[in-house]
């Protein structure tokens, strides 16, 4: 573990980019933690300035510090917003993994991510007894959202509704290599955790937009989580674990693209790989410079590669808003796209909900920690998805997927949760 | 530090949860947006309700404990930075739009409600409220009147001041006043809305307010003038109000600011320009496609080099894109931003900006100037790194520098930001000693122990 002097003179070394922030609040105007709690250690200012007041020794209480770094959603919306262009996320997940490494992991987590995600085969195990055993626990609440709750588990789980674990995680198709066909083109498909063992109709969806347009496709089902909940936990030793381990997997690159169903994973590699990964050799930083500029959005790659454009809606369309997830549009700026793949479907009609982009409440591993707040923000996207009398809400962002669905499953809702993707996959033959 | 019964008593007033008194909780309020040095409070509450509100005041008192009431925090004069170990009083769970009257065109509001999501409200029935610092985004409507926040708009609609037709508040003891009407017409007893309107917290906890709404304009049209030299375009500025046309919003940019929000904004800015202005005109669409007219000939008589007016809202937008650029442009530059005020009559603008160049230069530093030409309010910004001391020392030499200038020309040490404690001591400066004492009697009969916002505006 590391001493207070070597944790300081790190934040030190975060100094320069602590004082581009000029206390200008203006980061509460966009802040849905902010919105619900009005405390000013829950936005970015106050939490910088905590981390700055540390850092220069003004301030002792690092656990305490630690606890209010740590009440974020990681949304990035206040590093969009902000006018002195202060790279808010990039200094909060410099800072939880300095401060976790004074402070040491919680045991729950280290048990999380040490002992499971970078453990793939004991966690795939572990799901796989769970899928099996779902069904005695949990009692089905709503057909079209297919969400269930569970009494037994409520001690763990809370009131949540949940989704259930898919029957076969996708990487039960096997690994999959395959020539690139009319497009020319090959991506790798990276489909992250959720898609693998909940949502695996989207990744079905991508595979088959991938085989539509001729697009050779590499998919090793070794691949591992990407890393960000490892990191956004302070965890960087897990999180470097993961990265060497998809690393063999993806560096040597021979792909146009790496493709992902979820704006996270795509902006881990964009830009989280390259600015955490300091702790890996200079071959590895190589090999992670390259992904970052083949990495895509799967709502982006069939836009902007494919050509996927608009057409007209036939009579008797369904209604579907978009949710806009915060990696994908504040971090990587994929919103048009999503718009265009939807309105590629003529059987969809897009009507907007009013604050599209509003966080949807998940943050990863906020919603295990602070349910509360986090249903509190995500009942306001509820309502706003409510008050479209949309039939479907699209989201590019699997974790906004569980979110919402909880949301909309506790209030009774009758509206579907798909991945844009899926939607489009629905009109090729 | 405050005794463990004194917190219990102002938990049992506003509840556990919204008394905060944790090392890292009270340094999240130890600043404003003033780049000033942090002070720790004691201790933190946010009440929920307005009895609450009195009721804290009263302990406040009773105790001989300072209050400091904060909204956004989003002052730039160190407003809000409390006193060593006083109270800071949050506001902004006070935040119901109580009525907005569409008969008789008000709206009763309480402190914490924001700024432009009241502005929006307002707009949603079809109404108007001027003001829009900005900061609206975040602001509160009781930080906007206790430092008579302008905006954009200031130069024909006013700022705070006059759209503040009420205010409740509760007074030192943690008494309920009320002052002012929902009428047009007011007279009864001294003119206390008034007198809160930049008060900044020095004599009384404000509460709600009722605001004067107006019609919305039919019409506007926005355009941007590009001058060679400030002489230009201030030429401009006067010409176009001697010729009697009150622009809603004519805005100055300076060479500097040009160049930052090119650099970053990339909105199509000739960063070779001396200068350039920003007009907007507004009203009935006959009256605004007359005065659009006007405008352009005067700038074009006055040596402007380009004029390009927006013709439709995408333009329009494009145009206050550029504005809104400005400060975050400069604020990238360099680590820390120090915004100043200042303001002249608009005729010593270029005498101003020929002052603010010879202090730059006396000074070894880098000040980018833009801000509300119509009304002579300068917005020259400093870009300089607190940490480097020799550099901030630099810095505040400056900005005595800047002050003087601007009395010097008839100005006045702050056109929207506020005296806060960051300017207290430039007060006599401007007014005279027997002006400061009247103050400072006044505040005495209100407060006599002195315990609200103490040192803000009249120094300790
Ligand atoms: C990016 C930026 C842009 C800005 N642009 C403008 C601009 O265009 N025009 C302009 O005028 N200002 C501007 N400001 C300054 C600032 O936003 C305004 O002064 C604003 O009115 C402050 O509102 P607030 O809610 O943040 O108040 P705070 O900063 O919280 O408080 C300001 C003062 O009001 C007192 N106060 C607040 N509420 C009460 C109450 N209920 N009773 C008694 N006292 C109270 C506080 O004690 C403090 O002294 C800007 C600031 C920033 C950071
Ligand atoms: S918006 Fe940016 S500069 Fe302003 S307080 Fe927030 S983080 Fe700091
Ligand atoms: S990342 Fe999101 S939740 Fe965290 S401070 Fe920024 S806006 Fe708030």
């Amino acid at each position: 573990m590391a001493d207070l002097n070597q944790m300081l003179k790190m934040l030190g070394e975060l100094d320069d980019q602590l004082v581009n922030c000029m206390r200008c609040g203006m980061c509460q105007s966009v802040c849905p933690l902010f919105a619900e709690t009005g405390r000013e250690s829950d936005v970015a200012r106050g939490k910088i300035a905590l981390l700055e007041f540390l850092s220069h020794e003004m301030l002792k209480d690092a656990k305490a510090v630690k606890d209010r770094l740590d009440k974020c959603l990681l949304c990035g919306s206040c590093a969009a917003a902000c006018p002195s262009g202060v790279k808010v996320v990039d200094i909060f997940l410099k800072a939880r993994a300095i401060i976790t490494a004074y402070i040491g992991l919680s045991p729950v987590k280290k048990a999380i991510f040490r002992g499971m995600l970078t453990k793939p085969a004991l966690f795939n195990n572990l799901l796989a007894l769970g899928t099996k055993f779902q069904g005695f626990f949990t009692s089905p609440v709503n057909d079209i959202i297919g969400s269930s709750c569970s009494k037994l588990l409520s001690p763990l789980l809370g009131d949540r509704h949940l989704l259930s674990l898919a029957d076969k995680p996708l990487r039960s198709i096997g690994n999959l290599n395959t020539a690139p066909g009319k497009s020319g083109l090959k991506v790798a498909f990276f489909y992250g955790c959720v898609v693998d063992k909940m949502f695996t109709g989207v990744g079905e969806a991508i595979l088959k937009v991938f085989k539509h347009h001729g697009v050779g496709v590499y998919m090793p089902i070794d691949q591992v989580c990407c890393g960000v909940p490892s990191l956004a936990s302070g965890d960087m030793k897990s999180f470097e674990d993961l990265v060497r381990m998809n690393l063999k997997l993806f560096g040597k690159g021979d792909f146009d693209y790496i493709i992902t169903p979820c704006g996270t994973c795509t902006s881990a590699f964009h830009h989280v790989w390259p600015l955490m990964g300091t702790g890996l050799s200079q071959a590895e930083r190589d090999q992670i410079e390259m992904l970052a500029g083949k990495a895509m959005d799967i709502n982006a790659f069939i836009v902007d590669i494919l050509g996927v454009s608009v057409v007209e809606p036939a009579a008797g369309a369904k209604k579907v808003t978009i949710h806009d997830p915060c990696h994908l549009k504040k971090s990587l700026g994929v919103s048009g796209q999503v718009r265009t793949v939807l309105k590629a479907n003529p059987n969809l009609n897009v009507v907007e909900m009013s604050g599209s982009d509003v966080c949807c409440g998940c943050g990863g591993s906020f919603n295990l920690q602070h349910y509360s707040v986090s249903t509190k923000i995500g009942k306001k996207k509820r309502d706003s998805i409510a008050a479209t009398g949309a039939d479907i809400v699209a989201a590019g962002c699997p974790a906004c997927m569980m979110q919402i669905a909880d949301m909309m499953s506790q209030a009774g809702d009758r509206v579907a949760i798909k991945h844009p993707v899926e939607l489009y996959a629905q009109t090729l033959g | 530090m405050v005794s463990q019964s004194i917190k219990q008593a102002f938990a049992s007033v506003v509840g556990n949860d919204n008394v905060m008194d944790a090392e890292a909780d009270k340094h999240s309020y130890s600043y404003d947006a003033a780049v000033l040095d942090p002070v720790l409070p004691s201790l933190v509450v946010r009440p929920t309700t307005m009895e609450a509100v009195g009721k804290v005041v009263k302990l406040c008192n009773d105790n001989g404990l300072p209050i400091t009431v904060r909204g956004a925090g989003t002052n730039l004069s160190g407003g809000t930075i409390p006193s060593k170990g006083g109270i800071v009083l949050l506001t902004n769970a006070l935040d119901q739009i109580i009525e907005i009257n569409e008969e008789d065109m008000y709206a009763v509001v309480q402190t914490g409600v924001i700024t432009a999501k009241f502005a929006n409200a307002v707009a949603a029935k079809g109404l108007f409220y001027p003001p829009d610092p900005g900061s609206q985004a975040a602001s509160t409507l009781g930080g906007n009147v206790a430092e008579n926040a302008g905006g954009l708009r200031g130069l024909k609609y006013g700022v705070t001041k006059d759209y503040v037709m009420g205010v409740n508040f509760f007074d030192v003891d943690g008494n309920y006043c009320k002052s002012g009407s929902k009428t047009v017409k007011c007279v009864t007893g001294l003119n206390i809305p008034q007198l809160m309107v930049g008060s900044e917290g020095t004599l009384a906890v404000m509460s709600e307010f009722i605001l004067k709404l107006v019609p919305p304009p039919q019409a506007s049209k926005a355009m941007m003038a590009i001058f060679p030299d400030i002489m230009t375009a201030s030429r401009s500025v006067s010409a176009i109000i001697a010729n009697k046309v009150v622009p809603c919003t004519l805005e100055f940019m300076d060479n500097f600011t040009i160049g930052a929000v090119e650099g970053f904004a990339k909105v199509g800015l000739p960063t070779d320009a001396g200068s350039l202005l920003l007009i907007e005109v507004d009203g009935h669409p006959g009256q605004v496609a007359e005065e659009a007219e006007k405008v352009e000939k005067i700038c074009q008589e006055n040596g402007c080099t380009r004029l390009q007016v927006a013709k439709d809202a995408v333009e329009r937008n494009k145009v206050w894109e550029a504005r809104r650029a400005a400060l975050s442009s400069l604020a990238r530059l360099r680590p820390t931003t120090v915004l100043e005020d200042a303001t002249v009559p608009r005729s010593k603008i270029p005498a101003m900006m020929e002052a603010l160049d010879k202090i730059a230069k006396e000074y070894k530093l880098t000040i980018g100037t833009f801000g509300h030409a119509g009304d002579g309010n300068l917005h020259p910004t400093i870009l300089c790194d607190r940490r480097d001391t020799e550099e901030f020392h630099r810095v505040e030499k400056g900005v005595d520098a800047i002050f003087a200038a601007a009395l010097e020309l008839g100005g006045t040490l702050s056109g929207e930001h506020g005296i806060g404690l960051a300017k207290s001591k430039y007060m006599e400066l401007e007014t005279n000693k027997a002006s400061v004492l009247f103050s400072k009697r006044l505040k005495k009969a209100l407060d006599p122990n002195n315990i609200l916002n103490p040192g803000k505006i009249l120094g300790d």
